[in-house]
């Protein structure tokens, strides 16, 4: 197959997007950034290429078995529990080295068998989390092994009478390391191996036969990546050449376009800022406009919020939608934020009223920027990490309906956050139709055998 | 308020240097020169601003001009702007207010050591155009509490219709006569002789018209100027102290013989990395530079290939290309119209459609505005600005913003960023436009 | 809150001020515009317009004073960077959202480069409107300054008289003029009340009744306050001991009723201020003699009497002079410098205004807010503190 990579950089998440020369998406891959880009961005297009082979491993089982969607479903999740456990012993190495680099002999001793415990009750739950149809909070390591881990460890502190925060520390230490560095990974054996768990239960020698050589198609079948581009928050240390970057604004505006053709008008809510973009009838953007140094009405200020009332982020939009009236706030400072929040609580009022005057607050912010860069004429799209909050979502439409009346329509994608990939992927297709030269991008493309 | 670059540090110049600049920095040192000696010869020395600044006057009675919104995009450029607002902050200055003001508090709360690294001489007067500017007047108000000398203030009313009307002209005409020229000639110690007046003007005159030329030459392609970033460089000596001396004169035909050799040769523009590669983007540029980071803001563009074709800033201490010279038969009156018709005193609509003129005049691909935090006179009504010349020309705007002389309003990332996104956006439309 | 139990013989006429204060869409201004018919609205932002010579031309002066703390401001935001204050992102918003479509013309004094700026915005915007730039002197001489003033007034005038306003005959600008003047007395005979018994007459509520003015002919004003100071006499208050202050920076963006508030309830009698400045901006009477040329009048009070305040180009005296004077006039124990975020004039003057009582020895601090501020937390422990350290200080002297 030959495809085009785009891969948007985030400030908390990286994601790659692969177009093959149709311009249709085949594989998407997300990962959490980190401190090291260029393992970031491997990492997101080794996702997306896996990503890339499960569409190949579909369309292979779809000649011959009758549910070839289910199995495709078992064998993707038997894939991530093999990955997982590799990952896993990735971890208990580095939890071995972080134990060796410890200075008192008497801890080591205490440790070093709780850490094996806490490892081998891992492993242990380790299916579980792979089920086909079970929901999974996370997809990323860091996040599915520091929940187990700290389950595990607060169990087996109890029971051992091991310092608790010691073990959650060599934890912190070892993922670290488990994250920054790239390891070599077979596609095609962890594919096999997870072929093998899901083909042991209930197939004949025959179709097992059909079903094995499926796999090593898909496996095998070569992927040409013929153009790479690259956009996003880190921008400025993107591990691509400068003729491969383009601006996150342009990639989003084209990917939002792409996605919802009738769009004209892109706002996008991430962390560390806020975009309003016009696009034109062929998704080129033709004006735009961003938060200047003030954080007011980013999800960075959300952020803040969760912080100070004790919640999870996602928690905020669901809670406010519970509010019987809006309480007015005015102060969208991220530095007032707190205290306002703390008077206003000070005051009687219910919490889910003041969340619901705080998420009305952040949105007038961006109905600002929105009118500035032009405002919202048909169609608007709503992207960015912000937009999975349903109540940002609910006071958006309400506040377009205001200003804008009814014709409005409002897209909010539950991808959302891979617009920016899939328009850096598009320029990447343009310079292919052009026959611009391929730029390969700097991070290491062979430390991945999953591309082979 | 803001202002142009006297430039004096090598590092903050392009890697090649013209002969003119050179002649630029000689005369520069020369001046601060006699400013060091200004006491000791019993020279008088006045303060005062660019936008409206009397410099054929404060000549003709052989005083000395310092000008503190100069020395303030100075420490900006030798990045000792954050340390001296950090020394007004303390002593009292919101963060809120004009960095320019605080750079200059703070400068002279810590010893007044002047861009050439000498301390300057004290102000016998603080001479107060409010032009354009009302922070001038709170400016001069701070500093004579510090100096304890006259002040004396010319108003100059504001040109809210795009019109110069008698009644103006006469109010000024009136201040001068009644108020500053005698203010001025009480500390001069002399009396004011109008045919030296009449000299200096017609000396304006004459480098008036070859800075013109030089705006002028942006029509070429390439353009052989970058008439905002070099552009603070040209205006440099017509600006400060320099207007209406021989000096002037010289340097401007000298600039003016560069340019159109590089016309001649069909070359682009100095950019701080050398001659100019190939021209891509034609701009036209609204507000004034960033000046802690001068030559990185300037490289965003050079290195994009994007030259500024014209800019409004370089109009701030006089809009000479709209056809007005000082004039030796009407010394007073022409200096009111001076004072009345720079940049910032102009209302929003006659801004408006100057950056509309220039757009098509140049025939800009885009136009970008810098919005600067400092500068209220400048930048409320710029969005306003944005909107209409997108709808008049048709050209895409861009924005960024930034500060004068505080690091703290430069993000570096987040303006590359923009500025970026813009030039591509530019690219991408132009690719589509043309396919 | 102004104390609405029917015991209160002050009640009704601040409630009635605090209706004014709260309809942000000048449903009055209508009422005046259908029992005037052919007469202007003329809306004008702070601080100082010369309000006879438009009543004198037929015309009912407006203040203009941004949107307060209850309007959501979208299109108005859309137009300002974050670095710039409330009050042109308010105005702008209610003129977008239709609210202001009840002026016929607006004016904007030059106070700060923003407000000159929001004229042109104005300008630009509403091609269609009457807008003036009310360019004030800075040069005080009648001969210079003067000249150009009186100038500036009958450019002002004839425009609005292009729009249909009655040209102002010299005994209508007379008699307008008189009209000014009565009002203005009866607004110090309030200020001298709140002085006397601050405890009578709240600064809140004088607040609201001086911004009653912003939508009422000087007539009309002045009889509700009459009415109002003669409630206040009927009024049953007890003395108590709070700290006596002044206010200084509030003089364009106007803080909201809950600062104001916050800062009585944090024991902080606000003795003098200058909230509504314009109606206090000329010092005494305007010349009302039939001998002198009423135009004349109106600049010469400008001229000479105008106070002192940050927009104001203070020449010879020097600054901090008159708040000293203002401090000593009101017997004031401290001042509280409350200016708008970004308010370049407020913020310039300030440090040279602390200077100058720090030489008195008088104490001070200081506060920022935006018409739009909601939460006092912080505000109420400063004012507290302020107000405990100044009662010890002054135990203490």
């Amino acid at each position: 197959m030959r495809c085009v990579v785009g891969i948007d950089l985030g400030s908390t998440t990286t994601k790659a997007v692969l177009l093959d020369e149709q311009g249709r998406v085949v594989g998407r891959g997300i990962t959490n950034s980190r401190s090291n880009y260029e393992v970031a961005c491997a990492v997101a297009r080794e996702e997306a290429l896996i990503a890339v082979r499960f569409t190949l491993l579909q369309r292979e089982l779809e000649s011959f078995a009758d549910d070839a969607q289910s199995w495709r479903d078992q064998l993707h999740e038997a894939f991530r529990l093999e990955l997982y456990r590799d990952q896993l012993a990735e971890l208990e190495a580095e939890v071995a080295v972080a134990l060796r680099a410890l200075t008192y002999v008497g801890q080591k001793a205490t440790l070093e068998p709780a850490a094996r415990e806490v490892h081998e009750r891992m492993r242990l739950h380790a299916p579980e989390l792979f089920v086909v149809g079970a929901p999974r909070k996370s997809d990323f390591f860091r996040d599915l092994a520091g929940a187990a881990f700290i389950s595990a460890a607060e169990e087996v502190s109890r029971e051992q009478n091991v310092p608790y925060e010691r073990l959650v520390g060599l934890f912190d230490r070892a993922v670290l390391n488990v994250e920054t560095e790239l390891r070599r990974r077979d596609f095609g054996d962890l594919l096999a191996r997870a072929a093998r768990h899901v083909l042991e239960r209930g197939t004949s020698g025959e179709e097992r036969k059909r079903f094995e050589s499926a796999v090593a198609r898909a496996a095998r079948a070569p992927i040409q990546e013929l153009a790479f581009v690259g956009t996003g928050y880190g921008r400025q240390t993107l591990p691509f050449p400068k003729e491969a970057v383009r601006s996150e604004i342009l990639c989003h505006g084209r990917g939002a376009h792409r996605v919802f053709g009738g769009t004209r008008t892109v706002l996008d809510i991430g962390g560390q800022d806020t975009k309003a973009i016009q696009v034109d009838g062929h998704g080129v953007v033709t004006s735009f406009q961003m938060n200047d140094r003030c954080a007011a009405g980013c999800g960075r200020y959300l952020g803040y919020i969760a912080d100070e009332l004790n919640l999870g982020l996602h928690e905020l939009g669901p809670l406010a939608l519970g509010a019987k009236r809006v309480v007015k706030v005015n102060s969208t400072c991220t530095v007032f934020a707190g205290a306002e929040l703390r008077e206003r609580l000070g005051l009687g009022e219910r919490r889910e009223d003041i969340l619901a005057g705080l998420h009305r607050s952040i949105m007038l912010r961006a109905m600002s920027l929105l009118a500035r860069s032009g405002g919202v004429s048909n169609e608007l799209t709503f992207t960015g990490g912000v937009c999975k909050n349903p109540m940002a979502t609910r006071v958006l439409r309400e506040l377009v309906t205001d200003s804008y009346g009814e014709g409005i329509t409002l897209n909010a994608h539950p991808d959302s956050i891979y617009m920016g990939a899939l328009g850096a992927a598009l320029y990447g297709l343009d310079d292919v139709v052009a026959g611009r030269p391929q730029v390969l991008p700097t991070f290491a493309l062979d430390a991945l055998t999953t591309g082979a | 308020m803001s202002n142009p670059a006297m430039t004096q540090s090598a590092q903050l110049e392009p890697a090649e240097k013209d002969q003119s600049q050179i002649e630029q920095k000689r005369m520069i040192a020369d001046h601060f020169e006699r400013l060091a000696r200004a006491k000791a010869e019993g020279k008088k020395v006045v303060y005062t601003f660019v936008p409206g600044n009397l410099t054929e006057l404060i000549g003709a009675l052989d005083m000395l001009a310092v000008l503190p919104e100069i020395n303030a995009l100075q420490s900006g450029m030798r990045k000792k702007s954050a340390g001296y607002i950090a020394e007004a902050e303390k002593a009292g200055h919101s963060e809120d207010v004009c960095t320019y003001v605080k750079c200059d508090i703070g400068m002279l709360k810590s010893g007044n050591i002047g861009p050439t690294g000498t301390k300057l001489p004290e102000p016998d007067l603080l001479l107060l155009s409010y032009t354009g500017c009302f922070t001038f007047m709170k400016w001069f108000e701070l500093l004579r509490e510090e100096y304890k000398c006259p002040v004396v203030m010319l108003h100059v009313p504001y040109q809210t219709d795009g019109e110069i009307t008698p009644e103006m002209r006469e109010y000024i005409v009136r201040q001068l006569k009644d108020v500053v020229i005698p203010a001025m000639e009480q500390v001069a110690g002399k009396k004011l002789d109008m045919r030296e007046l009449s000299r200096r003007l017609q000396l304006s005159h004459r480098a008036e018209d070859d800075l013109v030329a030089v705006w002028e030459s942006a029509r070429h392609r390439p353009s052989p100027i970058d008439g905002y970033f070099g552009g603070v460089y040209y205006v440099g000596p017509i600006f400060s102290a320099f207007r209406g001396t021989e000096d002037a004169v010289r340097y401007y035909q000298m600039l003016r013989a560069e340019v159109d050799e590089r016309v001649r040769r069909k070359e682009g523009p100095m950019t701080p990395d050398g001659p100019a590669g190939e021209e891509r983007f034609r701009l036209v540029v609204e507000g004034p530079p960033n000046w802690t980071s001068f030559l990185d803001f300037w490289r965003m563009f050079s290195r994009e290939g994007a030259t500024v074709v014209a800019s409004t800033y370089t109009r701030v201490g006089g809009l000479y290309d709209k056809g007005f010279r000082h004039s030796p038969d009407e010394p007073l009156e022409s200096l009111a119209d001076y004072c009345l018709g720079c940049y910032t005193n102009l209302g929003l609509p006659t801004r408006t459609a100057l950056l509309e003129d220039y757009i098509r005049r140049y025939e800009a691909d885009g136009f970008l505005i810098n919005s600067v935090k400092s500068c209220n006179s400048f930048s409320a009504g710029q969005l306003v600005m944005l909107r209409e010349l997108e709808k008049r020309t048709g050209v895409p705007g861009g924005f960024i913003e930034s500060d004068l002389v505080d690091p703290r309003y430069f993000g570096k990332a987040n303006i590359e960023n923009r500025l970026q996104s813009y030039l591509q956006m530019l690219e991408a439309r132009r690719g589509r436009a043309s396919a | 809150m102004t104390d609405s139990t029917a015991s209160d013989p002050a009640a009704e006429v601040l409630a009635r001020c605090l209706a004014l204060y709260e309809d942000m869409s000048f449903s009055r201004v209508r009422r005046w515009k259908e029992a005037h018919p052919g007469g202007l609205a003329i809306g004008a932002l702070p601080i100082y317009v010369p309000r006879p010579l438009l009543e004198a031309m037929g015309c009912l002066p407006v203040s203009i004073f941004g949107g307060g703390d209850q309007l959501d401001v979208i299109r108005g935001d859309s137009y300002f960077q974050s670095y710039i204050c409330r009050i042109p992102r308010s105005t702008l918003e209610l003129a977008m959202g239709g609210q202001l479509d009840v002026l016929d013309g607006m004016l904007f004094p030059s106070i700060c480069d923003v407000i000159r700026n929001l004229g042109g915005i104005w300008n630009m915007l509403f091609p269609e409107r009457f807008t003036a730039y009310v360019d004030l002197p800075q040069n005080f001489d009648r001969d210079i300054g003067g000249r150009f003033y009186t100038g500036e007034l009958r450019r002002i005038a004839a425009g609005l008289v292009g729009r249909g306003a009655k040209p102002p005959s010299d005994e209508e600008l007379r008699a307008a003029i008189r009209r000014e003047n009565s009002r203005r007395r009866v607004l110090s005979e309030l200020s001298a009340l709140r002085r006397r018994e601050p405890w009578r007459l709240r600064a809140s509520e004088a607040y609201l009744a001086a911004r009653a003015g912003s939508v009422l002919e000087a007539q009309e004003h002045e009889a509700w306050l009459r009415e109002l100071l003669a409630a206040l006499e009927r009024r049953e208050a007890r003395a108590y001991d709070n700290v006596r202050v002044v206010v200084r920076g509030a003089f364009c963006e106007q803080p909201p009723l809950g600062l104001i508030r916050t800062l009585e309830a944090a024991g902080c009698d606000i003795v003098d201020d200058d909230f509504q400045l314009g109606l206090h901006f000329i010092e005494g009477d305007i010349e009302e003699d039939s001998s002198i040329d009423p135009w004349t009048a109106l600049s010469n009070a400008y001229l000479d009497r105008g106070v002192a305040t940050s927009s104001r180009y203070i020449g010879e005296a020097t600054k901090g002079d008159a708040l000293i004077e203002s401090v000593r006039a009101a017997a004031a124990e401290g001042v509280i410098f409350a200016a708008a975020s970004f308010c370049d004039p407020a913020l310039l003057d300030q440090p040279m205004l602390e200077a100058a009582l720090d030489r008195q020895g008088i104490p001070h601090t200081s506060l920022k807010y935006a018409e739009n501020s909601g939460q006092f937390q912080v505000i109420r422990e400063q004012a507290g503190a302020f107000s405990d350290a100044v009662k010890l200080w002054g135990s203490a002297a």
